[in-house]
């Protein structure tokens, strides 16, 4: 165990030296990239990610994966923004309790069908990607929220800064991240969670009840999924049936894969993903900085999965030894 | 991976070891029923719909509309049957159809710009083989990595400029062949030959055997890394074609040309029977699966319908089509 | 090739269209760029209100997204409907010029609504433009100079780097700053893309901040760019020193004027749009209006419209200008 450790330890070492390098890099060439300034706009750039990839990942640990999240967020906020719209009596706070709960559904009926039919979550998320849009767009009627509609204080959450100058949504990104942390290490259910995604066949043995943990993944990954469409509501101030969320998944399996989160289940820690997505979310702010086109930004992120795949796989193989002869 | 893979396929190669059923039974039990069945009622619904919808002319036409997206599902349902998966020909459509227009805008003759592009395609496959067969890494997270990378590279060349084709070189869908648009007859003919292929050939029973179980074809002597580096290379050859295809009907290649069609692909496959943990399905199930599916989406298209609901029915009929093929197979095995 | 078609095309009329629209008058779609884009319910409305005021059959439909290609089935399937006018903003200048021959020949009025063919005019009957498009860049170059007294470092924030129309404004204004003396004292430091998305047009408003601390003043004439540039400035707490302007829709843009973030922007009127497209088809259709270049006619409340060059049409000379005092009499 300790072993595995002090390989995963250095697997996080490795992603934050790379963002030191690239940050430092950055730096020498526009020094404005080293301010607290920048920072308060990288940190802004990323927390939808960061609380969607805390779900992904624990789907990805248990060795499914959950290509519906950007729709999920879709919907959510949708629900959200049209509650905000035609019942503004109803107190704001209520809609962080719909936006999750919502998510929470969504996410319960991909891992239901995923169980109950035992079929492969890739092909089931990729349907319910499509089918969760749609409803988007026939609830909404295909029609956007506008800003107005969207409550003041949810707004201010994303704008206005209670300490530091650090906006609320900022401290809700890392609440979540902490708490994914705790349950990942320090609960019984969330070790469940590794000891089935590291090997299927023997959990179960092992007194696992592998439908109730995969339901609980996928329910977990659909509620945060919903907070970050109440806070894309919060962050951009309107909720759009077709923009909103969508492509969003890629930015998330991107960002846990390069945070260490193995493909093959059991593997993954919150710290690696948390530096996963704060490499994204540096990489984003630097290329407009850098003058480098958006158009470069898919190709980007397409070799970075790439090269954290390779990564994953030498430390599959070698071990730490091989990562370390890896370049960069 | 799971026990239900073990056994051999019950409908195309293993006959000897099941005991002898009917023959209604063997007809009946197979997905392709299901899709033709499927089919039929699309033609009836869509006629409901709109009474513009009956009309084969229009259908043909339409159906030339996917039949680039259809041409490479075909491949793509040999590719799961070896018990792979690749998410990525939509976007090496998009980027082999970039390189042959800026090839040909720049100057190059067009029959040596139609072979950069295919060149492009078969690098494409060459990528995705590199890191699913030499790498060993799960093809479905290569393939979304090397989507995303394929359509972005397509982005950079291209910006979001769209690039004119030469005019002599515009219009492949509107050569007809005895009244039929060229794509449709391209798809056809591929998939008479793709089936003459898998159901009829070796090569194509190794396909199966490798999808089924890898290491027992391998202990088989079936050079099973062999065979997927060929799946790889053909379906990149094969999206090229179809990206090309594309250039010629728009007359114009951007980045985002058939941007989101894996999905479709992936659909045609399964609507049509093929099993996404690989060692079954057939060539005429995605075949029947394809008319379906533009049978749904241009009977809701002449209808006006918005197409919100044309996403909603495309994502319940790929969970209610892979449910109900989970299903049969598990009925067929005993 | 063309003759079997619009043979072909003829004879589905024939068979098919007859039927449902005699007895109205006539029958139009409108296809949008894609659902969900609050910019084309405003046209809409229009279409709505002039075919109840002239007697047609009206319906909006548009892809799920706005990739080049998403409109050619919607196209063929109106072409099968037998409608009798397809309006159209396009997704594509080129990629659509096939499939808008065959509904041409199948006898359909086609025209542009809200964007053209540019370079591929010949693909349709008419276009309306809200603007004289070539007014447009001045007209923002005049309104972000008064705003920060005619000096100072001001920077361009567009949708894509391909978007043909905002290319044509960015032109203007450049070529507007270098050669009146009135804008001497202001220089264009910098244009930048946003794609149109809210995160990508964020990031760069922020880099533009980053790079150039003594910026005075932003042009965004695009909508989802003015409204993510405002709210870089709303939460940065600068509007004081940082001036956005550009092109908005007031329903998205409410907000911003109400606080203060944004003194001033600019649009047109997209119902107008709608209503002028109804008018016109309803005047081709019953031979009223010639569709010929130097042709006028009347329309309610939009007064005598020209048919300009290349058979295009505008709804009003120059841009509407939004701000405090104003921005409640709007309600898209």
């Amino acid at each position: 165990m300790s072993a595995l450790r002090s390989l995963l330890l250095r697997r996080e070492a490795g992603i934050l030296v790379m963002i030191m390098l690239f940050c430092l890099a950055v730096g020498l060439y526009k020094p404005q990239f080293l301010t607290g300034n920048n920072l308060r706009v990288i940190l802004l750039l990323t927390p939808l990610i960061m609380i969607a990839a805390m779900g992904q990942m624990l789907v990805l640990v248990a060795r499914h994966v959950d290509l519906s999240m950007g729709s999920i967020l879709g919907l959510s906020a949708m629900v959200t923004g049209m509650m905000f719209r035609d019942m503004p009596q109803i107190p704001w706070m209520l809609g962080f309790a719909v936006a999750i709960g919502t998510g929470a559904l969504l996410g319960l009926i991909n891992g239901a069908l995923v169980t109950l039919f035992r079929l492969p979550a890739i092909i089931v998320t990729l349907g319910t990607l499509n089918l969760y849009r749609g409803l988007t767009f026939i609830i909404s009627n295909a029609r956007q929220v506008d800003r107005q509609y969207i409550p003041t204080e949810l707004k201010a959450m994303s704008q206005t800064s209670p300490i530091f100058g650090v906006p609320s949504i900022i401290f809700i990104a890392f609440g979540v991240a902490i708490l994914a942390y705790y349950f990942t290490m320090h609960t019984r259910v969330g070790r469940q969670v590794f000891a089935l995604g590291s090997n299927p066949v023997a959990a179960p043995l092992r007194g696992i009840k592998a439908n109730q943990v995969t339901l609980l993944v996928f329910t977990i990954s659909g509620a945060l999924a919903g907070l970050a469409g109440i806070l894309y509501a919060s962050r951009w101030g309107f909720v759009n049936p077709s923009n909103t969320g969508a492509g969003f998944e890629f930015q998330v399996i991107a960002a846990v894969v390069i945070g260490g989160v193995s493909i093959n289940g059991g593997v993954g820690s919150v710290p690696g993903v948390v530096l996963g997505v704060l490499l994204l979310g540096c990489v984003s702010a630097a290329l407009p900085l850098l003058g480098i086109p958006g158009a470069a930004q898919n190709a980007i992120y397409g070799t970075v999965i790439l090269i954290a795949l390779l990564i994953d796989r030498t430390v599959r193989q070698q071990g730490v030894l091989g990562l370390r002869r890896l370049p960069a | 991976m799971s026990a239900a893979e073990t056994s051999p396929p019950a409908n195309v190669a293993g006959r000897e070891s099941a005991p002898p059923r009917p023959l209604w039974h063997l007809v009946l039990v197979r997905p392709e029923t299901l899709t033709l069945v499927l089919l039929i009622l699309g033609v009836i619904v869509a006629s409901r719909l709109s009474p513009y919808f009956l009309d084969i002319g229009y259908i043909l036409r339409s159906f030339a509309l996917s039949a680039e997206i259809a041409l490479v599902a075909l491949v793509l349902t040999m590719v799961i049957i070896a018990g792979e998966i690749d998410l990525s020909p939509a976007a090496n459509m998009a980027l082999s159809a970039c390189i042959f227009a800026w090839a040909q805008a720049s100057g190059v003759p067009i029959p040596l710009a139609v072979l950069l592009g295919l060149l492009a395609g078969l690098a494409m496959g060459g990528v995705n083989a590199f890191f699913v067969i030499v790498m060993q890494l799960p093809s479905i997270i290569v393939t979304i990595g090397t989507l995303i990378l394929y359509r972005g590279l397509a982005q950079i060349l291209a910006g979001d400029r769209s690039i004119r084709i030469a005019e002599g070189f515009i219009g492949v869908d509107r050569i007809l062949v005895l009244g039929v648009p060229l794509p449709v007859v391209v798809f056809v003919l591929a998939a008479i030959v793709l089936a003459l292929v898998l159901g009829g050939t070796i090569f194509g029973r190794q396909i199966y055997q490798i999808g089924t179980n890898e290491v027992a074809a391998r202990h088989a002597g079936i050079r099973s890394r062999r065979i997927k580096l060929i799946l790889f290379l053909m379906i990149g050859v094969v999206a090229a074609i179809a990206g090309i295809m594309t250039a010629s009907r728009l007359g114009s290649v951007r980045y985002d040309l058939a941007l989101g069609k894996e999905l479709e692909m992936v659909l045609m496959a399964m609507l049509g029977g093929t099993y996404i943990f690989g060692g079954r399905g057939t060539i005429p199930g995605t075949f029947l699966a394809a008319w379906l599916l533009v049978v749904v989406s241009t009977g809701m298209t002449v209808a006006n319908l918005l197409p919100a609901i044309q996403m909603t029915v495309l994502g319940i009929l790929l969970i209610v089509s892979i449910i109900a093929t989970n299903f049969i197979y598990s009925r067929t095995q005993r | 090739m063309k003759t079997t078609l619009a043979i072909l095309a003829a004879g589905l009329m024939l068979g098919t269209a007859g039927a449902t629209y005699a007895q109205d008058a006539f029958s139009i779609v409108y296809i949008g760029k894609n659902t969900g884009n609050p910019y084309f319910d405003s046209i809409t409305g229009g279409f709505v209100d002039a075919c109840v005021e002239i007697g047609c059959q009206f319906e909006f439909v548009a892809p799920a997204t706005a990739e080049a290609t998403s409109q050619i089935p919607f196209i063929e399937a109106q072409i099968q409907r037998g409608v009798d006018v397809i309006a159209i903003a396009p997704n594509s200048p080129d990629a659509l010029n096939q499939v808008l021959d065959s509904a041409k020949a199948a006898g359909i009025l086609v025209m542009t609504v809200n964007g053209d063919l540019v370079g591929n005019e010949e693909h349709r009957d008419a276009s309306i433009l809200p603007v004289d498009f070539t007014k447009t860049g001045p007209n923002q170059v005049e309104l972000a100079g008064s705003l920060i007294g005619y000096e100072g470092e001001i920077a361009i924030l567009s949708a894509t780097t391909e978007a043909p129309d905002q290319n044509t404004w960015i032109a203007a204004m450049n070529d507007t700053l270098a050669n009146d003396p009135k804008y001497a004292n202001m220089k264009l430091v910098a244009t930048v893309y946003g794609d149109d998305q809210p995160e990508k047009s964020t990031a760069e408003m922020e880099a533009l901040l980053a790079n150039y601390p003594n910026l005075k003043a932003v042009i965004a004439p695009t909508t989802v760019g003015i409204a993510a540039a405002a709210q870089v400035v709303q939460s940065r707490g600068i509007a004081d020193q940082v001036a956005v302007t550009g092109l908005g829709l007031p329903s998205e843009m409410r907000d911003f004027i109400k606080d203060g973030t944004v003194e001033a922007f600019q649009l047109w009127s997209p119902y107008n749009e709608g209503v002028l497209a109804a008018y016109f088809a309803k005047g081709v259709l019953d031979g009223s209006i010639k569709n010929e270049v130097g042709e006028t006619f009347e329309v309610p409340n939009l007064g005598t419209i020209t048919i300009d060059p290349n058979n295009m049409m505008n709804t009003q000379a120059e841009l509407t200008t939004f701000n405090a005092e104003n921005i409640d009499d709007f309600d898209f």
